[in-house]
């Protein structure tokens, strides 16, 4: 196939926002990372450096992604699983431990990270899974193995430990609801949370107080030729109850104290200021140090290399989770709308083209894309800003690191790649 | 729902056709059917498509909103002065010195040296030698290493403060030995006298309402406390340059922020003269070791104020240096003898005798008297039945042998004639108030004194509160104590000397104040150059003046004549009482004397008040002699004079309300007052 010809069809509008925000995102590691000792750009031994020569090579990976068999892709992808898994695996005897965690193969010049490639990998293999012409969604049995696909990759990840690189492999159930999973099962999973929540803030007697009232103030007003089944309904709010009292007893004797530090920080549950404060300046350190880096940003910014925070290094690992404090500390509001816009826009294409996609394959690895790029976005700013929990995961295509840069890339280019080959698929 | 009607018309269309057939029928409906069905699947299809892009949409909304509260509505604009990356270096300019009126300095600026430790870049040194260069033990060592370690093990801490110039000198060349050490000069008040600490005041560092009340101030720094440090701290501080650094968050200093664009230069404070005569000064505080009380001198003719004398006192340098708080405690819960209570300038008591001269005054404005009125004096006189002693020796008094003899007599009969001119006693009590104030009394005179006190003058308004309203209720009887200083009349010594001031000037007085000049320039201050007005004529004064005088020629104070100097003066021995265990107990009289000389053209005009001094002659009265004759002619011709006051103390006085005993007051053999062997005995 003639690579002028893949080059006409690949959607240019993606690539544009992939490369701002690539190139944004460097800028602003370049400044997180910047000294004034007056080393070059292409300085390897900095961070900026060598993030610098990961854009490259991911600009190179490119190349080859555009250039190999659309349908490589869908061939391959249980080989790409089952190598990624084993990968994994191989992490219990030969990986390297950075900061705590065992999550890299030392390659000499570069450590990779296989949760990474994971993700690619197993958003490749649901694809393939669920748009096998066998595989029926509304089967159980079906549904069962699609979470297996998942969960194999996440449960391996977990123990490294990083749990927020296993809770993107969550996000991808979202392609399976989209494929036809009845959505209640959602609205349980979210009504969960939401039980979670609300019990560790206002506690089970409350919560069982006003689900009562709202099924019996929902039970009068109903009409009356809609008869209720009430004994569903009861047995709902029994359920919700002991799931209430089995989030005390977790969050009492399951979690440990650093995790109940986490959530009482976020959910403000601790009323004691001085004890907030504590914890504030402890298990919140980094969050309270990168909302106020953000807030000092004002509207325009200090501007670029001026950040006093950035540069006094007040936000750590500011160059790869925390690198949007960076964004709001130097472009301030203007720089960190842009930054926003530019990832929702980006996403709501992607499912724009995901849409268009004739091919069922091609649609469900398109959502996978989505969906890993979503979770990762919304947990990395909403950690950063200070609406959700400490959860360590980078914002994709922006925050400092190798492996991420290089399979982010992958994800995004296998289904541009998609995509341009979709008018073909009949053929 | 467009699929449905689409049916229903066709429906309708079928049934209005006469030849249909009932399969047709069917079958279209079960088009419309099919098509309903593939619509719901649609709409369930987009709801669906439409889910994924509402959460990222949604999802973005809020992410601005939180930004938008966070850059928009939380931020504010003064961050480099909040922000945690930014450290203020401050440059201190030196603090201005301190002249007194003649440039004689009173106050400059020592080098201190404080031996620094930065405790991480402490490295492997003989510790035993280390001590023994600054004098430590090694306890002393281990423990202060490990207080500047919990402080910071990458910030300086202060390990030894104020080293010797002589230990310094010592060490300076063997510090580069001892990595992590450093020696930081600082700068240090350093005191030219022994004299004036009430007068200078103190300086220590800036507390919560310091910081509080002004933004200027940064924890650790110095302010003046009392005294002049205090009132021109402007002045001599002058204004701290700013370096802004750029820090990490280990505070350590990576740079200037913003290659120092906002920084500042320290400005130099101004040096200062005072009013303040430092021979007099000395002299003065030297005449009052074991005398508790207050002298002030004024130049009656710009109203500056020569010298502010408080017994007991203490040595400013006290207050300086390593053994600072120490000190302070030791001065300031002295409950007895009070030797930080400014006694010249805070000590409100009854004037006495002195404040005869004003009733002279006023009774001559008001017409009540003139100098030639005459009153009988009968060793005392009669209130209603009740005979009052006076110690004038008696007969038929004089304006001027009233003053000089002291006539209570002459004065309670005086005062009453005031009371005549008026048709009620409110009336005349207004006017006496009024006259009494325009001398400066129950005022704080507008002067440039930190602290003071007002003193007070009765007033209608008092009375009627005490006795009730109404013409009846009281009178000239009532309030005679007045006529004599013994009554509501309370004055510090600055009033008692500025109303000398007054009178010297016949009829104005300046505002008294501290300053004189500002970095070698003389003050301009209108306040201070414009003449108060009395309310008495300028011709009444003569004959009062002439009565003052006639107290050296042949009154209470004939023995305290200086040679060659014409003074005028007055002497007071004023009645007081405290509380012992909640009784009035009474002690010996307080020894009060006011004077200025020369007559014809005041120079200085001094007022003395010694507590439990007995005669306003005795201590107060030889004092002013004394202080009158050493800013005159610069020294003591009297010298037996002289000898009495400096070996004299009143402190076996001042032990008999504490002794818990039965005391005599007022003896008469004043031979028996304790003599002091030591000088140093009263300053700490």
């Amino acid at each position: 196939m003639a690579g002028k010809s893949v080059l006409k069809r690949i959607d240019w509008l993606s690539v544009l926002f992939y490369l701002l925000l690539v190139s944004i995102g460097w800028v602003n590691i370049y400044s997180s990372t910047f000294t004034e000792n007056g080393e070059s750009i292409f300085d390897f031994g900095t961070l900026h450096g060598k993030q610098l020569s990961f854009i490259m090579a991911s600009f190179a990976s490119i190349i080859i992604l555009l250039a190999l068999e659309a349908n490589f892709y869908e061939r391959f992808s249980s080989v790409f699983y089952i190598v990624s898994m084993l990968s994994l695996l191989g992490l219990f005897v030969f990986g390297k431990t950075i900061s705590g965690a065992t999550s890299w193969y030392d390659l000499g010049f570069f450590n990779l990270q296989p949760a990474e490639f994971a993700k690619v990998a197993t958003a490749l293999a649901l694809a393939k899974y669920l748009s096998d012409i066998q595989t029926d969604i509304k089967r159980t049995k079906d549904q069962l193995y699609a979470f297996v696909i998942i969960l194999i990759p996440a449960i391996l990840i977990i123990p490294q430990p990083d749990p927020g690189s296993a809770l993107v492999f969550f996000a991808l159930s979202f392609v399976i609801f989209r494929e036809g999973l009845p959505v209640y099962y959602l609205g349980i999973a979210l009504f969960a949370v939401l039980i979670f929540v609300t019990t560790l803030m206002f506690g089970t007697i409350w919560i069982a107080i006003a689900l009562t009232l709202i099924i019996l103030v929902f039970l009068l007003l109903k009409k009356r030729k809609f008869k209720m089944p009430l004994f569903p309904l009861v047995t709902a709010l029994i359920v919700t109850i002991l799931f209430s009292l089995s989030v005390d007893f977790v969050f009492d004797n399951v979690f440990e104290q650093r995790h109940r530090d986490r959530f009482s920080l976020w959910l403000r549950l601790e009323k004691d200021p001085a004890k907030l404060a504590q914890i504030q300046k402890t298990i919140g350190y980094n969050t309270y140090q990168s909302e106020k880096a953000i807030e000092s940003g004002g509207f325009f910014g200090k501007g670029f290399l001026e950040g006093t925070r950035t540069k006094g290094n007040f936000v750590p690992e500011q160059h790869s989770d925390y690198i949007f404090t960076t964004v709001g500390e130097e472009w301030g509001f203007i720089g960190t709308v842009t930054v926003v816009l530019l990832f929702t826009l980006l996403l709501l294409r992607l499912v724009f083209l995901a849409e268009r996609q004739k091919n069922a394959f091609s649609r469900m690895y398109g959502y996978g894309v989505i969906s890993i790029l979503f979770i990762h976005y919304f947990i990395n700013i909403g950690m950063v800003i200070g609406i959700l929990p400490t959860i360590g995961i980078p914002l994709p295509l922006f925050s400092y690191g190798g492996s991420g840069m290089l399979f982010f890339t992958m994800l995004l280019f296998i289904f541009i790649k998609l995509d341009a080959n979709r008018l073909k698929e009949g053929i | 729902m467009f699929a449905f009607r689409f049916a229903f018309q066709h429906k309708k269309r079928i049934k209005k056709g006469q030849g249909q057939k009932y399969e047709i029928q069917k079958l279209e409906l079960y088009i419309v059917g099919a098509r309903q069905l593939d619509d719901g699947l649609k709409i369930k299809s987009y709801l669906k498509k439409l889910l994924l892009s509402s959460i990222i949409v949604i999802i973005g909304i809020t992410f601005i909103g939180r930004l938008s509260y966070l850059q928009i509505f939380s931020f504010s604009p003064d961050q480099v002065l909040e922000d945690p990356a930014i450290k203020r270096v401050y440059d201190y300019p030196e603090r201005g010195y301190i002249y007194d009126r003649n440039d004689k300095l009173l106050v400059g600026n020592d080098p201190a040296y404080d031996v620094m430790v930065i405790p991480r870049e402490v490295q492997q040194l003989d510790t035993l030698e280390f001590c023994r260069l600054l004098k430590i033990t090694q306890k002393k060592f281990k423990k202060e290493l490990r207080k500047a370690r919990i402080y910071s093990p990458r910030l300086p801490s202060v390990f030894v403060p104020q080293l010797s110039k002589q230990d310094y000198a010592q060490l300076q060349e063997k510090m580069r030995h001892y990595e992590g050490f450093y020696i930081q000069k600082r700068s240090l008040r350093y005191y030219d006298t022994n004299s004036a600490a009430n007068v200078l005041g103190y300086i220590s560092e800036v507390n919560e309402r310091d910081l509080a009340k002004n933004p200027y101030y940064v924890q650790g720094e110095l302010t003046g406390r009392t005294g002049v440090e205090k009132q021109y701290e402007d002045i001599l501080r002058g204004r701290k340059g700013v370096q802004y650094i750029q820090k990490d968050r280990y505070n350590r200093d990576i740079g200037k922020y913003k290659d120092g664009i906002l920084d500042t230069l320290p400005e130099q404070g101004f040096e200062i003269n005072i009013t303040i005569d430092k021979a007099l000064q000395e002299y003065g505080e030297r005449l009052m070791i074991g005398k508790w009380g207050g002298i002030v001198a004024i130049e009656p003719s710009s109203g500056e104020i020569l010298s502010m004398i408080s017994g007991p006192t203490y040595d400013p340098s006290l207050l300086v240096g390593r053994k600072r708080s120490a000190n302070y405690s030791k001065l300031h819960y002295d409950s007895i003898s009070k030797p930080t209570f400014d006694r010249s300038i805070s000590f409100e008591k009854s004037p006495g005798s002195p404040f005869k001269a004003i009733n002279a005054l006023i009774a001559l404005q008001e017409g009540a008297i003139t100098p030639s009125t005459t009153f009988t004096c009968t060793h005392g006189f009669y209130i209603g039945s009740r005979k009052k002693g006076c110690h004038c020796g008696g007969g038929i008094r004089n304006l001027n042998s009233g003053i000089y003899e002291s006539c209570n007599a002459y004065f309670v009969g005086a005062y009453k004639k005031i009371f005549e001119q008026f048709p009620s006693n409110s009336d005349a009590m207004d006017a006496w108030e009024k006259h009494v104030r325009s001398f400066g009394l129950g005022s704080y005179l507008g002067s440039d004194l930190y602290t003071g006190r007002r003193g007070s003058v009765p007033s209608t308004e008092l009375y009627n509160k005490w006795y009730g309203e109404g013409d009846k209720r009281w009178s000239a009887t009532t309030t005679y104590s007045n006529a004599i200083g013994q009554g509501e009349v309370n004055v510090t010594p600055l009033q008692l000397a500025n109303m000398t001031a007054a009178i010297a000037n016949r009829g104005h007085f300046f505002t008294p104040h501290i300053l004189k000049k500002v970095d070698g320039k003389e003050i301009n201050i209108p306040d201070f150059v414009e003449p108060k007005r009395t309310t008495i004529d300028k011709r009444h004064f003569e004959p009062v003046i002439q009565g003052m005088a006639d107290v050296y020629h042949k009154g209470t104070a004939q023995y305290l004549q200086i040679p060659d100097i014409e003074i005028a003066g007055k002497t007071g021995t004023v009645e007081n009482f405290i509380k012992i265990d909640s009784v009035r107990t009474q002690l010996t009289d307080n020894s009060v004397f006011v004077a200025f000389a020369p007559i014809d053209n005041p120079k200085i005009a001094i007022a003395v008040y010694i507590q439990n001094g007995y005669y306003g002659s005795r201590y107060a009265g030889h004092i002013a002699s004394l202080m009158i004759e050493k800013y005159l002619k610069g020294e003591i011709t009297r010298t037996d004079l002289e000898k009495r006051m400096l070996e004299r103390t009143l402190e076996r006085e001042y032990a008999k309300p504490y002794s818990g005993k039965e005391f005599k007051i007022n003896e008469y053999d004043w031979s028996q007052d304790a003599i002091k062997h030591k000088e140093e005995d009263s300053s700490i």
